[in-house]
């Protein structure tokens, strides 16, 4: 899918949170990399529709992204958003959480929302905890809910905020393994992490945004091997300062 | 394990389980039996004895008093429920002037004892206004008072719903109106239904001070019966145990919602 990013702002009073990001390129894996603060979940959800830009424009295949309040809902359907912890419903189970908006927003039948939620489930692993409220699940497997609802209406790209960063060690893997499998399967995605390994042998491109600006952009080999701001090279090697 | 140790744990809740049946009942036993203990012996101190034979005779009155006092409640529930309500909701308004009006409400009620408010309401605005029928002066100002609690309840439960929750309907691509029905909605009856049913028992309890404008209800009733028969102690402990007749199920029910929504529990 072609991305295009035309001078995007954000300002939340006084301060430029985002300032003046452009990016035009086809992405189907981009991860976006960063210090914290530096603005990767306002711009998630910029391109999510769940913020208004304070200015800029957005284009996705060559579509303006129009931001006016009674567009959006309409655009945010086609997209699945994925956030670091707690987007499950708390009072829907696992099979309801993916069945709904199916339902409420695309139309499909009762059964057949349900019969897809299922399909889902059991494709990631979840195939027996369906009943179950998102309380009474792993965080891991909270997630991996979280993703097949993001996927169940056959987005046109998924975006993913730290899916993984609320998580023990123990289960970032698995998500981790989920999101890979998106990618062979050919669903296209924007996941901003922390987990550079990922990033870097999982995605295509890499978006490094430090302190509201687009420093860096590549592919992902290229930008980890040669770093060329000294922000990336110092952001790179502070994790690497405690590798095993 | 040594025998004093294993007598004391008797009294013990084990920890992060719950109390097995018979523990729970033996212990259950044990404070009523205190409670009436406490009780005799008071009575004993002061050389009372019991006749509850003006039962037989007031029976009728006795029953319509309690009759009253459960219409009462249930059409001040009702009143109270649809006014807190809209109280909670214009708390929220954008029109200012609504918004303040309905925080002035709360503040007000809340600020001020239920029997000021019944004295004021009935003598000055009932009387202005034409409103002699004593059931439903009682029923406005009872209605009026909870409505103020009411409202505090469910803005309560708003402010307490998970922001995440809202902008995951959003990324769904949930209208808000979708958003009302679908989250918000059913996560507020559940946080709110266990509370607004404990509310309820506090409309019954306090549907007693309407005695002082003489709304026979059960408590003025009791008032009645006992300025006659001079058995203040047996109509005030007679008086008790009906008001925990209709609160103790009530409160039952209030808890049995708090289990059946607490979808945050763990099985
Ligand atoms: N609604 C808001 N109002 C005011 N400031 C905000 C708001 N949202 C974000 N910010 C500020 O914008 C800056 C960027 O925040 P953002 O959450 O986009 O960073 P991030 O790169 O996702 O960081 P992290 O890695 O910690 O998640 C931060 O300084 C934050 O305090
Ligand atoms: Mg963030």
């Amino acid at each position: 899918m072609h991305v295009r990013l035309e001078g995007i702002d954000m300002n939340f009073g006084e301060v430029a949170v985002l300032k003046q990001v452009s990016l035009s390129d086809r992405i189907d894996k981009l991860a976006i990399i960063g210090p914290s603060g530096g603005g990767k979940t306002t711009l998630l959800r910029i391109i999510g529709g769940l913020l208004v830009p304070s200015g800029g424009r957005l284009f996705l295949d060559e579509q303006e992204v129009d931001y006016a309040e009674n567009k959006l809902p309409a655009y945010r359907a086609q997209l699945g958003y994925v956030f670091q912890q707690g987007g499950l419903f708390h009072h829907l189970s696992a099979r309801k959480n993916i069945a709904l908006p199916l339902q409420v927003v695309h139309g499909t039948s009762e059964e057949e929302a349900l019969e897809r939620a299922q399909e889902l489930l059991n494709r990631f692993g979840l195939g027996s905890e369906g009943d179950k409220m998102p309380a009474q699940l792993s965080g891991g497997q909270q997630q991996r809910a979280a993703i097949a609802r993001a996927i169940a209406a056959s987005p046109k790209l998924v975006l993913l905020d730290e899916p993984t960063s609320a998580l023990d060690p123990e289960y970032t893997n698995e998500v981790l393994d989920v999101i890979n499998d998106l990618g062979e399967t050919g669903i296209r995605f924007i996941i901003v992490t922390h987990e550079m390994g990922f990033a870097r042998h999982a995605c295509d491109k890499i978006a490094f945004l430090y302190d509201g600006m687009l420093l860096e952009y590549g592919s992902s080999s290229e930008l980890f091997e040669n770093p060329t701001s000294p922000e990336l090279q110092r952001f790179l090697g502070k994790l690497l300062e405690w590798r095993i | 394990m040594n025998p004093l140790k294993n007598i004391f744990n008797l009294f013990l809740a084990p920890k992060n389980k719950s109390v097995p049946l018979f523990k729970g009942a033996l212990n259950y036993l044990l404070v009523c039996v205190l409670i009436i203990v406490v009780f005799w012996a008071s009575l004993s101190v002061l050389n009372i004895t019991f006749s509850f034979g003006f039962v037989d005779l007031y029976g009728k009155r006795i029953l319509d008093g309690f009759i009253l006092t459960v219409q009462l409640s249930l059409v001040s529930l009702v009143i109270s429920l649809l006014l807190g309500t809209l109280v909670a909701v214009g708390q929220r308004s954008r029109i200012l002037p609504i918004r303040y009006l309905c925080d002035a409400y709360v503040k007000i009620i809340r600020g001020t004892p239920l029997i000021v408010q019944i004295y004021l309401f009935f003598y000055i605005i009932g009387t202005a206004w034409g409103i002699k029928n004593r059931f439903i002066a009682g029923v406005l100002i009872l209605s009026i008072f909870e409505a103020a609690y009411i409202a505090e309840i469910i803005r309560g439960s708003f402010l307490s719903l998970d922001k995440t929750q809202l902008e995951a309907a959003n990324s769904l691509g949930f209208t808000r109106r979708q958003t009302l029905r679908y989250v918000i909605f059913p996560q507020m009856i559940a946080r709110t239904l266990p509370a607004l049913t404990g509310q309820f028992a506090n409309v019954i309890k306090d549907s007693s001070l309407l005695s002082i404008i003489a709304v026979i209800e059960m408590t003025q009733t009791m008032r009645e019966i006992s300025a006659t028969t001079f058995q203040l102690f047996e109509s005030y402990i007679l008086l008790g145990a009906l008001y925990l007749c209709l609160t103790l199920p009530i409160t039952f029910v209030s808890h049995l919602f708090e289990k059946r929504f607490n979808y945050a529990r763990k099985t």
